[in-house]
């Protein structure tokens, strides 16, 4: 077998030295009666690097391919061209095949790495600090508004109906248990977001409104007005990134007075991989350091006074706090938290605001383009590279009939919301620098044949 | 004397006086200082050329476009690749050498698990999708799931949990479902007091209080005592098996006897499966419920601190309470996500709810698929058993020269414990670990669990050789000789790395977590 070096001479060997006459004298303490005779059954015997490359290679092509396609879906997920360097830098094997870094002499590699993804999350956030990440954007935004109950001392949230479903459903699962209100609600198919219901919800028992920046349906919406009545209350305003790449177009969420700001981190450097692993971002003001969730990356000297990194404030953690821990996470979102940060420097300002100005730039012609199908109408006033069409027909549907003709032509808020019935016409459209002319000619022309 | 005329010398070694001697750079050979982004990199500064805007549309932003700078510096290809290069050399790792890292199962990655996770049907499918077009990806979700509960003798399993201690969460939530569903409302959680921190923490994230169960002398669980406290108050008992010591709990029948008795449910750690793997079937020792660390017993690589992937198998008692949403294979040999919509006719309408967007690890899901089928049911087998080997070996190499609190009970599992008793004055766990980098070794886990003094957890796994394990044993004796007889250089310890100790109290008290322009932070002074 490929991965075990040892050979039968080392283990009897190796069994001398330990005194024991079979391996089976190391499981004595197992119960005998549930020690297994043979081998588990049902599963067949060791394989080849080329049969499992075979058996894996034939189910990958089960699939259609994002790249291989007009390809327009987002919602929390986007596709974006990678640099090459990316996927080298993150498979070096110092990076790849290290363990949390807790011993700091040894581990500079990644405690730096962390420490310059701590100040770009931070600064693209516009925010004072950030965590070494979490699992992702949803499980991001359930600890930002526990931590803002922490913080304010309430257990009372109001989420924006813009929120990403998969995030609000997250949130209400957890509260059922922690005993947190939660106060959701679905959104309208209109350009108008709900920012004026949420500023008259807040009240003094409110710890956090939860706002996704832009939403769900793509809309951009002024957090300033939010943040201010929330403050007015002592509530936080909690901002929630699921496409950060917009943030080198529109102004950050720190700006505008958001307190907390988590995200995905997917959109830069990692892949769609279906789903996971992503990378959960999170950044705060100072003042609420000691109220974080997750690791810290923190600068200090080593004993001959040269600068060094340490993970820091793990007095907050479960492995030192236990049960009184400001979180349970533990295993994070490292190695993503790599590819995103090295994206991000070969990026830089520059390219980052090129690559946000392409995005728009691809999705205002997308937008016109398929407005002018007849019977289909663009719902946003304002967007950064997604938005949501309203169709004559129901979008589920139509979304099959497309995967017919070739397409894969945006997630329908039939799938988000199936109990909605508002909201079935909806398509929600995302539109990257991915995006060829011949993919766009190819989706209006499916889909003016699908909403005729 | 022959003259050469490109100017070659071979080099002949005198021995110098080298003490004290600087570099201009900081650079030692090899060893290369890398400044941070921040003072290496220009906003102007870009590795990615991006396609010019063909045409200038009216902004729709809302008129929030961004109106100053964000202050990311950016680097040219070539520099960006050397700037993470250079960073990746001060990192030790499984590609080096010997992580014995305790209970964190530091075992060699396989690269054809890479190459797979790197297949475009999985690599670049999203995950809202139809799901007509994504039926391989759902395959993959379906046979890991499969071989999970082949190997663990369980009921069903929930795939969704992000890392081990997110499958926590979803064991316990489960348990908590189940106990209201028949409107039985327990608030207590007992966890051994050997347990890692992730159990007390995530019961209290549950929403439970947390009671410590103490251990025996022989680094077991208290069955007497867990007795004593079981009670119409206690939801559930986490317990770690094989344990923190190392340790099989041999009572662990008897155990969840006990605790269904008292009508609680048992969860257990999965972290230290790797030794029991092809052994033993948890369901066989009546578990509840149990994470699986695909990044450990499964050979996903820990990435420097993730992404982990904690698949949580069900007992039969707790699966109709798992997570949305799963992977169901049809009559028709077609794969179906359930998820919140069709949860009722899918008979998971008891189900507590989603814990995560989207449906898990799946860049995971590909490689331990691909690690499970490259074993097979003979492999797996032989893992745990040479994990165990391994460990065996370590402790009863290393019993004469280090107080092994439990080596006269019997074997160890896959990992061995030692303590500091022994130890000059003065001298401690820290300094070994330290003098242990210098030999080539990344550290052992130190003072975990913290029912040993001083507690050294040594991990080998099963991908060592014999003759690493012995370079490891022979570094070991004698570092632990020395401490013994009090060789005060051990303090100074680590010499060769890319930094000596650091100040981990300076960090705490004068937190620096981001980096600010020199200008900024004097103002900030």
């Amino acid at each position: 077998m490929r991965y075990l070096p040892l050979s039968d001479a080392d283990r009897s060997q190796m069994l001398q030295v330990v005194g024991a006459k079979s391996i089976d004298d190391l499981f004595v303490d197992v119960p005998k009666a549930a020690r297994l005779d043979g081998l588990i059954q049902g599963l067949p015997l060791h394989a080849s690097e080329l049969d499992v490359e075979r058996h894996m290679g034939a189910l990958s092509k089960k699939n259609m391919v994002a790249g291989d396609v007009p390809f327009f879906l987002g919602c929390g997920a986007y596709r974006h061209h990678v640099p090459a360097s990316v996927d080298h830098i993150i498979q070096r094997g110092e990076f790849l095949t290290s363990y949390t870094p807790y011993q700091p002499e040894i581990a500079q590699g990644t405690l730096q790495v962390l420490f310059e993804f701590q100040t770009q999350v931070a600064r693209l956030f516009g925010c004072d600090i950030a965590n070494a990440s979490m699992y992702d954007g949803s499980t991001a935004c359930w600890e930002a508004i526990l931590m803002a109950g922490r913080i304010t001392r309430r257990d009372k949230a109001i989420l924006s109906s813009g929120l990403h479903p998969h995030y609000v459903s997250v949130c209400n699962t957890m509260a059922k248990f922690t005993g947190d209100t939660l106060e959701t609600s679905t959104p309208n198919l209109s350009a108008e977001t709900d920012a004026d219901r949420i500023i008259a919800a807040i009240d003094d028992e409110t710890s956090a409104v939860v706002v996704q920046y832009p939403d769900i349906l793509g809309r951009v919406v002024d957090l300033a007005p939010i943040a201010e009545a929330a403050h007015a209350k002592g509530a936080l305003l909690i901002a929630v990134v699921t496409e950060p790449v917009a943030l080198g177009l529109i102004r950050s969420p720190g700006e505008m007075g958001a307190d907390i700001v988590v995200g995905e981190g997917q959109s830069i450097g990692v892949g769609l991989q279906f789903g996971g692993p992503y990378v959960g971002l999170f950044a705060c003001a100072e003042k609420f350091v000691r109220q974080m969730p997750g690791r810290l990356v923190g600068q200090t000297v080593d004993a001959e006074g040269k600068r060094g990194f340490v993970l820091t404030l793990s007095t907050r953690e479960q492995h030192i706090r236990r049960e009184k821990a400001t979180s349970n996470i533990c295993t994070s979102s490292v190695l993503c938290a790599l590819a995103f940060t090295a994206h991000l420097t070969l990026l830089g300002e520059k390219g980052l605001r090129q690559l946000a100005h392409l995005n728009h730039a691809r999705a205002c012609e997308v937008a016109d383009r398929l407005a002018a199908i007849p019977g289909v109408s663009v719902v946003n006033d304002g967007f950064f590279n997604e938005f949501t069409l309203k169709l004559p027909v129901e979008a589920r549907p139509a979304v099959h009939a497309l995967v017919e003709k070739g397409v894969l032509g945006g997630v329908s808020l039939g799938r988000l919301y199936p109990d909605a019935p508002g909201l079935q016409n909806g398509l929600i459209i995302a539109v990257t620098e991915t995006v060829t002319d011949e993919d766009v000619d190819a989706f209006a022309a499916a889909l003016k044949e699908v909403v005729r | 004397m022959t003259v050469n005329p490109s100017g070659w010398r071979p080099t002949s070694p005198e021995k110098l006086d080298d003490s004290g001697s600087e570099t201009v750079t900081g650079n030692r050979a090899l060893m290369l200082e890398e400044p941070l982004l921040f003072e290496r990199g220009r906003l102007d500064q870009t590795g990615v050329d991006i396609p010019e805007v063909k045409t200038t549309p009216a902004r729709r932003v809302g008129g929030l476009e961004r109106n100053r700078d964000i202050g990311l510096p950016g680097l040219s290809e070539p520099e960006a690749v050397r700037h993470y290069t250079r960073l990746s050399r001060q990192n030790y790792a499984i590609d080096l050498g010997l992580f014995p890292l305790g209970s964190c199962t530091m075992k060699h990655n396989p690269r054809l698990n890479e190459k797979v996770a790197r297949m475009p049907g999985f690599a670049d499918v999203h995950p809202l999708q139809p799901q007509e077009t994504v039926q391989g990806a759902l395959q993959v979700v379906s046979e890991l799931a499969f071989w999970l509960l082949d190997l663990t003798g369980m009921y069903g399993v929930a795939m969704s949990p992000k890392a081990g201690a997110h499958g926590e969460l979803c064991g316990l939530l489960c348990i908590r479902s189940a106990l209201e569903a028949r409107g039985d409302e327990r608030e207590v959680v007992l966890v051994p007091e050997s347990a890692h921190g992730t159990n007390p923490a995530t019961a209290a994230f549950a929403g439970y209080r947390v009671e410590n169960i103490p251990a025996n002398k022989a680094g077991r669980v208290d069955l007497d005592a867990l007795k004593a406290r079981l009670g119409p108050d206690v939801a559930a008992v986490m317990i770690t098996n094989p344990n923190t010591c190392g340790l099989f709990e041999p009572d662990m029948i008897a155990i969840s006897e006990a605790v269904h008795a008292a009508g609680a449910f048992v969860y257990c750690d999965g972290a230290n499966f790797n030794a029991i793997v092809g052994k033993v079937r948890p369901g066989d020792l009546g578990i509840d419920a149990m994470h699986i660390n695909l990044h450990k017993t499964f050979s996903t690589p820990h990435g420097g601190g993730g992404p982990g992937s904690g698949p949580v198998v069900l007992s039969e008692a707790l699966a109709p309470f798992g997570p949305l949403p799963f992977v169901a294979k049809m009559p028709d040999g077609s794969y179906k996500l359930v998820e919140e919509e069709n949860a009722g006719e899918e008979h998971h309408a008891s189900s507590f709810g989603r814990m995560v967007a989207f449906h898990g690890q799946m860049g995971m899901f590909s490689r331990a698929l691909a690690y499970i089928l490259s074993h097979g049911a003979d492999g797996l087998k032989q893992v745990a058993e040479d994990a165990v080997l391994n460990a065996n070996y370590v402790l009863r190499s290393l019993q004469d020269v280090l107080d092994a609190p439990f080596a006269k009970g019997g074997p160890c599992m896959h990992e061995a414990i030692f303590s500091d008793r022994g130890f000059a004055e003065g001298l401690s766990t820290i300094d070994l670990a330290k003098a242990l980098i210098d030999e080539g070794f990344h550290p052992m886990t130190m003072y975990f669990p913290l029912v040993v003094h001083g507690a050294m957890l040594v991990e080998p796994t099963e991908t060592e050789s014999k003759a690493a394990l012995d370079e490891f044993i022979a570094a070991m004796r004698s570092i632990a000789q020395r401490a013994k007889a009090g060789d005060e250089s051990l303090k100074a310890a680590p010499v060769y790395a890319p930094r000596r100790r650091l100040d981990e109290t300076l960090a705490a008290r004068k937190p620096v977590l981001v980096y600010r322009d020199p200008a900024q932070a004097e103002a900030a002074e």
